[in-house]
């Protein structure tokens, strides 16, 4: 069949599936207008409530030493580097502390490929924090930690996640998805974690039962065909575990990395998010990003696709190394989703609203 | 997609606008209401098509603020300097000519020339700014002083509004910019700005400029104390003086910015009234050419959304711009050429490069 706007438009309306195929003729030939109706329309149907809701909490970064030197990161350090740390238990509790203080229920613990932290390592560091701060939920590492994790203390995947679990670990952020498309991987160095294997974390974790987000950093090296590539995947694997909490799209830094190069610009940004929800018609929820948007681009961003603000951010550590210097307040944030006609919600990781 | 805009309530309005015709104070109140942004922004491109199709305009320009010492108190602003507080100035006409010099080598258009109302500066120094601008670069278009400025000068010599633009056209003044409207409220004025032109000096002052064959372009500072209602007076006023004598060439909506203000507690503007105010401006203003999205005050990111929102315009390469970045904006100094082509082509629009009265640039190719 031939594929036109008129097609795809019908197709969403009898809330069809759109193929990769239509996915990328939107991305060649559909305006930002269109697909901010198209999208807008998709999320009042998922969402219908004039609610958009956020996060309270912390990003912890535990560790910056990290074997994998993806060349669009300027946060990680080498083993032995001069700036290489590891976090002590007071650290961890006193950041814990002042997230409590502010509202926050999470934590979001991210580090690097650590070669001198293995599974005995994490079952402490969560033990820990589970049995100091029973009300604050362990959502931490990523599919590449895992896997790496995995791999240096000798277990299964199951094995590693099972033992993270028992230990506190309740969800897994979705980082280090990249784009997931091994060329690119390649070409980002960050081909430590294959396509295959974040995957496999993720469908490991979803059938043990803990939910998860997905991420996608664009903007970079890749097509736009391996844009739709990576939200077929991930809508593939949603399909069999419907595991996947939230989709949280954010566009590369270009900041003191050796990768370099611009920035991408609003009207991509826009359009990438609008058609991540036309695409991902199996994920519930669609995060927008101020901290690589700013609060302008993210509040408009509800109108292309978004339906929740993300997390309040109390510490952000690896973006701001490459040049995001967005910060908001909680106020701000309440502020940008009432102006936008909407109630704000605090909520939690499975979007459970609260208070 | 029809049936999306009629879903937003707005679709008697998007008829009006496909069918060229012009809207209702009360359909501009129903916009404002209204939180479909992106159903107003396909009004507005509705609008923009008719009168500009896929053009968006930019201009390699350059900035001057000659002086920052100003008698008034405008709360909102953070630019201005009482003579002789840290951090006033007042530009020699040595500084001025040396200013112009040093970007000679650039294919610059159009010189911006706006400051404070400097009581310690004889009439003479306004005008010779110009004609010294003009003497360096006879082939660029001089923008210069707001309405504000005009009657400013004409009350420090005597002379009549009329006079004090002759003078300045002497000296080689070619069109007017349009700052100094704020809101035509006087509710806002006594509040804001008290010792400025009332909505009805402001207006005739432009009307004297377009008589003599000077464009201008006009403005409004939102995102302050505002009310809707008062931002769509301020728009009708517009487009009835524009119905008068088709003198005005742009709208540019300002968005207030509070840092280093007296009233720094207010918040910035949002995107979403960023993006209300370009497509309402555009949606009303029937009888304007041009709406802008000036960039250094929107942000680059605003700023390229803009046009698909209404805006045709992004303004310019700039250099050198002390009123919003002494209010906090964050945006950089300047664009390149490429950078504002890129910024528009990426959009689906046709960047052309535009002199002061929107002729296009075609560049040689050797």
């Amino acid at each position: 069949m031939n594929i036109n706007l008129g097609s795809i438009e019908q197709k969403i309306l009898n809330e069809e599936r759109l193929s990769g195929q239509e996915g990328l003729y939107l991305f060649e030939q559909a305006d930002l207008l269109w697909l901010g109706m198209m999208a807008n329309h998709v999320r009042r149907r998922k969402h219908p409530q004039r609610k958009v809701t956020y996060i309270i909490d912390r990003n912890i970064n535990y560790t910056n030493v990290c074997v994998a030197s993806c060349n669009f990161c300027a946060f990680y350090e080498k083993v032995g580097g001069e700036k290489a740390y590891v976090l002590n238990n007071d650290e961890i509790a006193s950041k814990i502390e002042e997230t409590i203080a502010l509202g926050g229920t999470q934590v979001l613990m991210q580090g690097g490929l650590n070669p001198a932290l293995k599974i005995d390592y994490y079952e402490e560091l969560f033990n820990f924090i589970r049995s100091n701060f029973p009300g604050i939920r362990i959502h931490s590492l990523s599919p590449s930690e895992i896997a790496y994790v995995a791999k240096i203390s000798k277990l299964t995947l199951e094995e590693t996640i099972r033992r993270m679990h028992e230990a506190g670990l309740a969800s897994i952020p979705g980082g280090g998805a990249e784009i997931l498309v091994d060329r690119v991987r390649k070409v980002l160095n960050a081909n430590k974690t294959r396509t295959d294997d974040w995957l496999e974390v993720m469908a490991t974790a979803h059938r043990m039962g803990l939910k998860t987000t997905a991420t996608m950093m664009f903007g970079h090296v890749e097509t736009l065909s391996e844009r739709i590539e990576h939200f077929l995947r991930l809508r593939q694997l949603q399909d069999q575990t419907g595991g996947f909490t939230a989709f949280i799209p954010w566009t590369y830094q270009p900041e003191n990395t050796e990768l370099g190069g611009e920035k991408t610009s609003a009207h991509d940004y826009l359009r990438t998010l609008a058609i991540s929800r036309l695409m991902l018609d199996n994920v519930p929820n669609l995060q927008v990003s101020w901290v690589t948007m700013g609060d302008k681009i993210a509040q408009v961003a509800l109108e292309f696709g978004g339906n929740d603000f993300g997390s309040l951010m109390i510490e952000e550590n690896v973006v701001s190394a490459a040049g995001a210097n967005f910060r908001l307040s909680l106020e701000q944030i309440r502020r940008l989703i009432s102006d936008a006609g909407y109630e704000p919600h605090q909520r939690d990781m499975e979007y459970n609203l609260l208070n | 997609m029809d049936f999306i805009i009629r879903q937003s309530g707005l679709f008697d309005i998007y008829e009006k606008v496909q069918a060229g015709q012009r809207i209702s104070a009360e359909d501009g109140m129903r916009l404002f209401d209204s939180n479909d942004i992106v159903a107003i922004g396909k009004i507005a491109d509705a609008r923009r098509v008719r009168i500009n199709g896929r053009n968006a305009y930019f201009t390699m320009n350059q900035h001057i603020n000659p002086t920052n010492v100003c008698r008034n108190d405008c709360l909102f602003c953070a630019f201005y300097r009482k003579d002789g507080e840290e951090g006033a100035y007042r530009m020699s006409l040595q500084t001025i000519r040396h200013k112009v010099e040093e970007r000679l080598a650039e294919n610059i258009r159009e010189i911006h020339i706006v400051g404070g109302l400097d009581e310690q500066l004889p009439y003479q120094y306004y005008i010779d700014v110009v004609r010294t601008v003009k003497e360096i670069r006879p082939e660029v278009n001089i923008k210069a002083y707001t309405a504000v400025e005009i009657a400013f000068l004409s009350e420090i010599s005597g002379k009549s509004w009329a006079e004090v633009l002759n003078d300045l056209i002497a000296a080689g003044l070619n069109t007017m910019p349009g700052g100094g409207a704020e809101v035509f409220s006087p509710r806002v004025m006594r509040k804001l700005f008290m010792d400025k032109l009332t909505a009805a000096q402001w207006i005739e002052i432009h009307h004297i400029a377009h008589s003599k064959g000077i464009r201008t372009n006009a403005t409004m500072l939102y995102g302050h104390i505002e009310t809707n209602r008062e931002r769509i007076d301020h728009l009708i006023q517009l487009r009835e003086a524009q119905d008068i004598s088709g003198g005005f060439l742009t709208f540019i909506p300002l968005a207030f910015h509070p840092e280093n203000t007296r009233m720094h507690k207010l918040p910035l503007a949002t995107g979403f009234t960023d993006l209300k105010m370009i497509s309402i401006s555009r949606i009303m203003l029937d009888n304007f050419p041009h709406i802008k999205a000036y960039w250094v005050m929107l942000g680059v990111n605003i700023a390229q959304i803009a046009l698909s929102f209404g805006a045709d315009d992004i303004d310019g390469s700039v250099v050198e711009e002390r009123i919003y970045h002494m209010a906090g904006s964050k945006s950089a100094q300047m664009m390149t050429k490429k950078q504002m082509q890129n910024l528009i082509s990426e959009t689906g629009h046709i960047p052309v490069e535009r002199d002061a009265l929107y002729n296009e640039i075609v560049t040689q190719v050797a």
